[in-house]
């Protein structure tokens, strides 16, 4: 009844950015995540979905390196070819070197610092350099001077894109939620990464900060950046991902486009939380059109 | 009808906790005041009773709380609805503007405070105004921004700051004495040394977080402390170094009385030791601003940005690439460096080292400060410093409250005493400091002050 | 080896008085994630309500036998810094209960700097010595043990004894652990959350009092700055143990009384200090929550 990873790479086409191999993490005797593999390719949005304790977080945790992994390889391509095993990366320099940027689950502001300036602390290391690692900052060189202007005007083309030029000079933590998550994003954007990796965007917005979001998640694909993102709503991954993969009891279950994974019965029994023998009924069922 | 029963119920409830108040205090007070231990003439340790000195205690906290509940909270909790009901914002425009010019005044009447003084009080009698309270105040306020941007910009809770004012401090009084540099070599390389030390001791225990780093921190400065008490040879233990060189006007002029170069010779102004002390008083006014200008221009560099992100959550600032490690460590570094120019303008005012100086309590002092004025803010620091330090000065003039308790009476014994109190009652009623909001370092449109309900303290 | 045994001996001693201690601050750390700087402070008083107990029941009754004289001591001791703790916690602290976290912080520093100036202002700043209370001691051999060090042993055992019945077998204990470890979810419970912190306290003080008398009876001196390094060694014993853990603060409170006692005999006695803190910085270098506390996981 497993699907091979085999048989699904060969339906994929065009180039993959991030390539999880046989990727498996145990939390003292409990595997979390167990011989996990997949690919997500660049320019897409692919969607990591499961049942509440899946291990869906786990592997955004590896992957973004907050957890070394027990086993397995995690390649990452960048656009000029370079290639960097996230596994051996320390979790800043994932994010500086090979250009993967995250957001978190439990919203993550600097909530004491304005909306412009979280969004400028995300470019740190660009402003570190600008700076000369802050001595020619201090002298009043005036390479700082065009690097900070220039990061304003690139934080200032996020906010617009997400609707928050109004909210620059307000706390962080003064946004309403979705506003918040918003935010979230467009800061990790400002690290300019390749793969923006987005832990459950969705989770607890109203349907109009939902239709924002999936605004904002569609002009940042347009941009050229790969998307893989949590979900355990369905409805929400249907709507804007490419291509999914299903994860239960930290083993892959399904992978392919959505309208595949919508009609694998085992995503269905996953989702549904029916007895195995119940499996064949549904995909039965499935065949005839009645669900 | 219904208020005066309103106002009788308030009347017995504030009787009822006075009355308790009273029996705790009594309760309280009972051993400690009632009876004084003391030695007598064969040095045997005895006793004798002081009830009427526990009778005052005890009518004091039961009076104070008959006002507090009867009068105080309810005024308090009136004040608070009317404010409620205004709906007027607290920060306005106009406490912006004021707050501009608050900073050019403040500057203005430091950098002529000297002078006034020597108008008001002359030359000699300037002393005590000049060196107890300015160069006092300074010193603390340099220490306190140093510390500032550890515990209130990177939020690294550091409890051992004194021990880098103690390196400074020797390396200053060891390095005049053995190889005879002056005081202006000496500054920068004790802030260097200082620095060096904040990496040392910084690089193993920054991944610890909150309070084991607060213990951590602690054990170091201690460490540092016995070091320079045992370790004789070089620091020639409690005794102390002593004979420390004095400052020199850039190498110009000496303060020195026997030296060609004297300053009051060169300008031919009578002997007195009041023009060092002015112009020690300038020294560390100018190292003072010095750290605030390198705080502020910190500040709006993405270092500085870095702290305060380190500040507010230290996993995020790892998810946007942020070497957390160095960026703790060059906040500890930095801070390290103020304190040891502190240290060594602090040996070269005295003239003496000993590890006396440097004692938990002080570092305790500078953290207070720092908590106490807001954390992060110059401004807040500075009133701290002066209300702090200033205040407990104050209560070494006091001399005539020797005519009201009798001539036994030191105030400076109530020194500390007092200003433990006023750590609390500060802490109880303003717990974000004199000033809790946060100015922030960029704007796009307008510059707005942060709330303090929304900074965070950081947490490691 | 004797000298060995006889180190351990004092160490032992030693160590438990810091356990004693140690135990204010780790419950206090565990149930309010406050460090109470206070609490050396509160060890000093209970010495001095000790001490001044000890002076007045000799003078009216001459004779009384030791065993009830230091009962006499430890119970008004006990009594005093719990009423003192208690008060300080709703005086100085519950007022700034989930308020900004350095904010009781600095005000537990504010309250230690009071207690001391306190006593220094209404007792002298002057050395209390009193006559010693028990003076027996018993030869094994080359090694010498006094009755003293007996009675600190076995006091302290008898009370962590109770202290663990207390914590893990009655429903005050329960509810401590509860509000431990979700303060809001023990109240929508039903725990009294303020009461049962009140409680936390006066327990802490209690011990801390019976270390005081302890200090007092093994040293026979009390000072009004007594209360800092031994306050000091024993918060470094509950970290070093890992703070928030019950036998962690004794464990760390008896190593470092070994430390401090082995220490001395075989290298310097200048240094010992020195060896306790920098013991503690090596120990959370490798292990950082301390030797018996729970791994901080990194929620991300």
């Amino acid at each position: 009844m497993t699907l091979g990873t085999d048989t699904m790479t060969s339906n994929i086409t065009g180039e993959p950015i991030l390539k999880v191999e046989h990727l498996s993490m145990k939390f003292g005797g409990l595997m979390a995540i167990n011989d996990f593999s997949f690919e997500a390719k660049r320019g897409e949005i692919t969607a990591l979905i499961g049942p509440n304790g899946a291990g869906k977080t786990t592997v955004f945790n590896c992957i973004t390196g907050f957890y070394k992994p027990t086993m397995g390889m995690i390649t990452l391509t960048q656009k000029r070819g370079e290639h960097h095993l996230l596994e051996r990366l320390r979790d800043f320099e994932i994010t500086k070197i090979a250009k993967v940027s995250r957001t978190f689950q439990n919203i993550r502001l600097f909530s004491g610092l304005t909306v412009l300036e979280n969004l400028l602390v995300a470019q740190h290391n660009a402003l570190m350099r600008a700076s000369g690692y802050t001595i020619l900052g201090l002298l009043g060189f005036p390479t700082y001077r065009k690097a900070s202007q220039a990061a304003v005007d690139k934080a200032r083309y996020w906010l617009e894109k997400a609707d928050l030029v109004d909210r620059a000079d307000d706390p962080a933590g003064d946004l309403p939620y979705g506003a918040q998550r918003r935010l979230e994003i467009i800061r990790a954007m400002c690290t300019e990464p390749e793969l923006l990796c987005l832990d459950e965007p969705a989770a607890g917005l109203n349907p109009r900060e939902s239709a924002a979001l999936n605004t904002l998640l569609h002009s940042i694909r347009d941009e050229g950046v790969s998307i893989l993102l949590i979900e355990h709503d369905m409805s929400v991954v249907m709507e804007i991902s490419d291509h999914v993969v299903v994860l239960e009891y930290g083993q892959k279950i399904s992978d392919g486009t959505p309208d595949h994974v919508k009609n694998d019965p085992k995503v269905i029994a996953a989702y549904l939380g029916v007895e195995d023998d119940e499996v064949e009924e549904i995909a039965e069922k499935l065949d005839e059109g009645t669900v | 009808m219904t208020q005066s029963s309103a106002s009788e119920n308030l009347m017995g409830k504030a009787l009822k906790e006075a009355l308790f108040a009273g029996a705790t205090a009594f309760g309280l007070f009972l051993l400690y005041v009632g009876i004084e231990t003391y030695q007598n003439i064969n040095n045997q340790l005895v006793w004798r009773t002081r009830w009427g000195m526990l009778a005052i205690f005890v009518v004091i906290a039961a009076v104070s709380r008959f006002l507090m509940v009867a009068f105080i909270v309810p005024h308090l909790d009136r004040r608070k609805l009317a404010k409620a009901k205004s709906g007027i914002l607290e920060i306005s425009d106009e406490k912006s503007f004021f707050h501009k010019h608050f900073l050019k005044i403040a500057l203005f009447a430091l950098v002529i405070y000297p002078m006034v003084s020597v108008m008001l009080a002359g030359t000699q009698g300037s002393l005590k105004y000049v060196d107890n309270f300015g160069i006092q105040i300074l010193i603390y306020v340099m220490l306190a921004w140093g510390l500032n941007i550890v515990v209130g910009l990177a939020g690294l809770l550091d409890l051992g700051y004194v021990a880098f004012y103690a390196v400074g401090a020797y390396s200053y009084a060891l390095l005049s004495e053995h190889f005879g540099l002056s005081f202006w070599v000496l500054l920068p390389l004790s802030g260097i040394l200082a620095a060096f030390w904040g990496i040392i001791l910084g690089f193993p225990v920054l991944r610890l977080r909150g309070d084991y780093l607060a213990i951590v921190t602690l054990a170091f400065g201690e460490i540092i402390r016995l070091v320079l008490i045992n370790w004789t040879a070089v620091t020639k233990g409690t005794f102390g170094i002593s004979g420390i060189p004095k400052a020199s006007v850039f190498g110009i002029w000496s303060f020195d009385i026997g030296a060609a170069n004297n300053f009051t010779k060169a300008f031919g102004l009578p002997m007195s030791s009041a023009y060092y002390k002015i112009f020690l008083f300038y020294l560390i006014l100018a190292l003072c601003m010095l750290t605030a200008y390198v705080t502020i221009k910190l500040r709006r560099m993405p270092i500085g940005r870095a702290w305060e992100a380190l500040r507010e959550d230290e996993i995020a600032c790892r998810s946007l690439g942020i070497n957390t490690v160095t960026t703790k460590l060059t906040a500890f570094a930095i801070g390290a460096m103020f304190g040891g120019f502190a240290g060594a303008f602090f040996a070269t005012r005295q003239g003496f080292v000993s590890p006396e100086s440097f004692v938990f309590l002080e570092s305790a002092v500078i953290l207070a400060i720092v908590v106490l004025g807001g954390m992060g803010s110059l401004t807040g620091i500075a009133i701290a410093a002066v209300v702090m330090v200033g205040g407990t000065e104050l209560l070494r003039e006091m001399e005539f409250l020797k005519h009201v308790f009798g001539p036994d009476f030191t105030p400076e014994l109530y020194r500390m005493l007092l200003f433990g109190l006023a750590m609390i009652i500060v802490m109880v009623f303003k717990p974000r400091g004199f000033v809790g909001s946060r100015e922030p370092t960029a704007f796009l449109k307008e510059r707005k002050a942060v709330s303090g309900s929304f900074t965070k303290e950081g947490h490691g | 080896m004797e000298y060995f045994i006889q180190q351990l001996a004092n160490g032992l001693t030693l160590g438990s008085i810091y356990g004693l201690i140690a135990i204010g601050y780790t419950m206090v750390y565990g149930i309010i994630g406050m460090i109470n700087f206070a609490h050396g402070d509160i060890f000093m008083l209970g010495g001095f309500a000790a001490l001044i107990v000890f002076l007045i029941v000799t003078s009216f009754f001459a004779g009384v036998p030791v065993a009830l004289m230091l009962l006499i001591m430890l119970v008004v001791a006990m009594l005093m810094t719990s009423l003192w703790n208690w008060t300080i916690e709703r005086v100085a602290y519950r007022p700034l209960r989930g308020s900004f976290r350095l904010a009781p912080l600095i005000t537990a520093i504010g309250m230690s700097i009071v207690l001391s100036n306190f006593i220094q202002v209404t007792q002298g700043p002057r050395n209390k010595p009193i006559p010693a209370l028990v003076s027996d001691v018993y030869h094994f051999g080359a090694i010498t043990i006094s009755l003293k060090q007996i009675i600190i042993v076995v006091v302290t055992a008898v009370l962590l004894t109770i202290f663990w019945y207390i914590v893990n077998k009655t429903p005050l204990g329960r509810a401590q652990r509860a509000t431990e470890q979700d303060r809001k979810m023990a109240a929508l419970l039903g725990v009294d959350v303020d009461r049962t912190i009140s409680i936390t306290f006066v327990m802490g003080a209690a011990l801390a009092a019976v270390a005081g008398t302890m200090y007092l009876m093994y040293y026979g001196v009390a000072s009004f700055n007594d209360g800092f390094i031994p306050g000091v060694k024993a918060f470094t014993a509950a970290v070093l143990g890992g703070i928030g853990s019950l036998p962690g603060a004794v464990l760390g409170g008896l190593l470092i009384g070994l430390i401090e006692s082995l220490w001395s005999a075989y290298f310097t006695i200048a240094y010992k200090d020195v060896a306790t803190f920098a013991l503690l910085a090596f120990v959370l270098i490798f292990k950082p929550t301390g030797i018996l506390g729970r791994p901080e996981v990194e929620k991300v």
